[in-house]
């Protein structure tokens, strides 16, 4: 009973102790995944070296590995999903927060939120019987007649491509940019508005000077945040992006991502390399989603905190 | 310019240019319009969810293991209780560890390492779910020689810690301070004050983070494509590949077989209403409970 007695000093240091090892596991955690990744992927490395992101063959029974196609899927359906919801999400939030009559308020941030808690792999459902079918029937058509002489819309409309993955991770991401967005609207100063109002400038102008310019980098740190979502999401994509391992200017062309490649073949792999090789993209995943969000981070505290010094913390 | 700001210059405002105003009135429209934009995918997907599930869900569904190919029938209940037991293997796990990590960075860790520990969590809360996978594939997997719903639940777990641990610290750091000088006055000891005083007047707050960190994982479905794997039969051994909702769902519907694809209308279902159903149910026990500070 002296562990537990009246003074609590042993008490205190044990407990202190049991706390302290259980927020190393959250540094250990991370520390793991990197030793794991890097562990692992070592044959890919010395095999392949720099080369492996620039080769384009993914040929698992000649072991010939290049991670081009699954990075260039990766980049261009992240960038397609960001052209697309970065205009929606600030409309939403600028709306919400500036606009909207008082009532509207909560419940239209409760329905963007609850876009939030649809799992992946329902989206990905939902993509394969609705979303696809509607491309193929009617989006796709459109655009090859209209915007065919681009190069980017050509080809047969078949519905499963780069274009659907783009827009489904389009409607996944903009719950995390509108919410960032409009956090960070709400906490610019209200005399920047009355000032604009002041100075005869009407709504939209006030919202444009005055709050959306101070709001700036907040938002930026919203849209990278969508980034790092959009980079590493998978089922969904999976589902709908067609999983060929191609580079095709085509929006309709089917695609591959990083994401895609590892939910599909990781289970299948059948040799060492094929592994490391895998978790070789794994780790490219994890260290650009990790940059991608610590840049986000930092953005974002440097407004919602007022204190850029923490954010080095 | 108008003219009427000449005549009686102190007194009147010039009217706002035509040009301004019409601007104004079309972002005004361009923002409804992305919110109505927005929407719409929202009501599409719970009313297609509602609409091809309700159909197919029936009572073979929800007591039945999956039939072979071709045969008509079969259900999903064995992925359900599977979810189930991953989840509670994940929870095991993660919730202590989560909360404790919130405790130390609550009452510890106002300090350099404490941000430190801080902004891990941060990152760690961003690493793509499937690299998630590939480590629980590789801590857990690649020991036991096999798929597991252990590896499932650790992979699960990775991802609860920190969201569990970033809102335990901010309910622990809403409880007054003065609270915890009272129990020190009354010669409480410090460990035992953040047990019974502090952690338990924010015991709603704590169990509204956890069912936050639960709802988001449940659904998952890349970090258990090659950790639990996923199962046909009933299974309930941690050390075996075992069936679960998410990977049922996605198999079901990436398959060419009609009648898997209205199956996997119904998992989803299920899914939400579950998620649903477990995070309404425990707020709601905790809006009952003793502790109102919700």
């Amino acid at each position: 009973m002296k562990l537990l007695g009246p003074t609590g000093e042993v008490g205190d240091q044990v407990f202190k102790i049991a706390m302290l090892l259980c927020g190393l596991a959250v540094l250990g955690t991370l520390v793991l995944i990197v030793y794991e990744l890097v562990l692992r992927s070592g044959p890919s490395w010395h095999a392949f070296g720099f080369k492996f992101f620039a080769g384009r063959d993914w040929d698992p029974v000649n072991e010939k590995f290049g991670a081009l196609p699954f990075v260039y899927g990766t980049l261009v359906s992240s960038l397609l999903a960001l052209i697309i919801a970065v205009p929606l999400s600030i409309g939403v939030a600028v709306f919400t927060t500036e606009m909207c009559p008082k009532v509207l308020r909560g419940p239209l941030s409760f329905f963007v939120e609850l876009l939030a808690a649809i799992p992946s792999v329902v989206y990905g459902l939902w993509a394969i019987f609705v979303l696809v079918p509607i491309l193929s029937g009617y989006v796709e058509p459109f655009l090859s007649k209209t915007l065919g002489w681009t190069g980017l819309f050509v080809g047969p409309p078949y519905g499963i491509s780069m274009l659907a993955a783009g827009i489904i991770l389009a409607i996944m991401i903009i719950p995390i940019i509108s919410s960032i967005t409009r956090e960070v609207l709400m906490v610019v100063p209200q005399h920047q508005r009355e000032a604009a109002l002041a100075l005869g400038a009407t709504r939209w102008e006030m919202i444009r000077v005055g709050v959306l310019r101070n709001a700036r980098a907040g938002i930026m740190g919203g849209i990278i945040l969508g980034l790092g979502r959009a980079l590493g999401e998978t089922m969904a994509v999976t589902m709908v992006i067609g999983n060929r391992p191609e580079i095709a200017k085509s929006l309709f062309a089917p695609g591959y991502t990083m994401a895609s490649v590892l939910a599909n073949e990781f289970s299948e792999a059948t040799g060492d390399l094929n592994l490391a090789a895998l978790i070789e993209i794994g780790l490219a995943l994890f260290l650009v989603t990790i940059v991608v969000n610590a840049l986000a981070r930092l953005l974002v505290w440097t407004v919602t905190r007022g204190q850029p010094s923490r954010a080095n913390a | 310019m108008p003219e009427a700001g000449t005549t009686s210059a102190l007194h009147t405002v010039p009217p706002i240019a035509l040009r301004r105003r019409v601007t104004d009135h079309v972002m005004t429209g361009v923002a409804v319009l992305t919110v109505i934009l927005v929407l719409v995918p929202l009501f599409a997907i719970f009313a297609y969810l509602v609409y091809r599930g309700i159909g197919s869900i029936n009572w073979a569904f929800l007591t039945q293991t999956p039939k072979p190919v071709g045969e008509a029938g079969g259900g999903m209940a064995n992925a359900i209780v599977g979810s189930v037991f991953i989840l509670a293997l994940a929870s095991v796990l993660g919730v202590p560890l989560g909360v404790g990590a919130g405790i130390y960075l609550a009452e510890y860790g106002r300090n350099r390492f404490g941000d430190g520990i801080r902004f891990t969590a941060d990152v760690l809360n961003g690493v793509p779910s499937i690299v998630i996978g590939i480590v629980a594939y590789s801590i857990v997997v690649l020991y036991q020689k096999h798929f597991s719903a252990t590896a499932g639940g650790v992979a699960l777990a990775i991802m609860m810690i920190p969201t569990i641990t970033r809102t335990t610290e901010e309910m622990l750091l809403l409880v007054p301070q003065a609270l915890r000088e009272a129990a020190y006055g009354l010669g409480i000891p410090r460990w035992r004050t953040t047990l019974s005083i502090t952690l338990r007047t924010a015991t709603s707050g704590v169990i509204t983070g956890i069912m936050l960190a639960f709802a988001r994982v449940a659904g998952e479905t890349a970090p258990l494509l090659f950790t639990a794997f996923g199962n046909q039969f009933w299974n309930l051994r941690a050390d075996q590949p075992t069936a679960a909702l998410p990977l049922q769902i996605f198999n079901y519907a990436i398959s060419p077989y009609d009648e898997w694809h209205r199956q996997a209308w119904a998992g989803a279902l299920v899914l939400i209403v579950l998620i649903v159903s477990a995070v309404a149910a425990v707020r709601f026990a905790v809006r009952r409970g003793t502790f109102g500070a919700a």
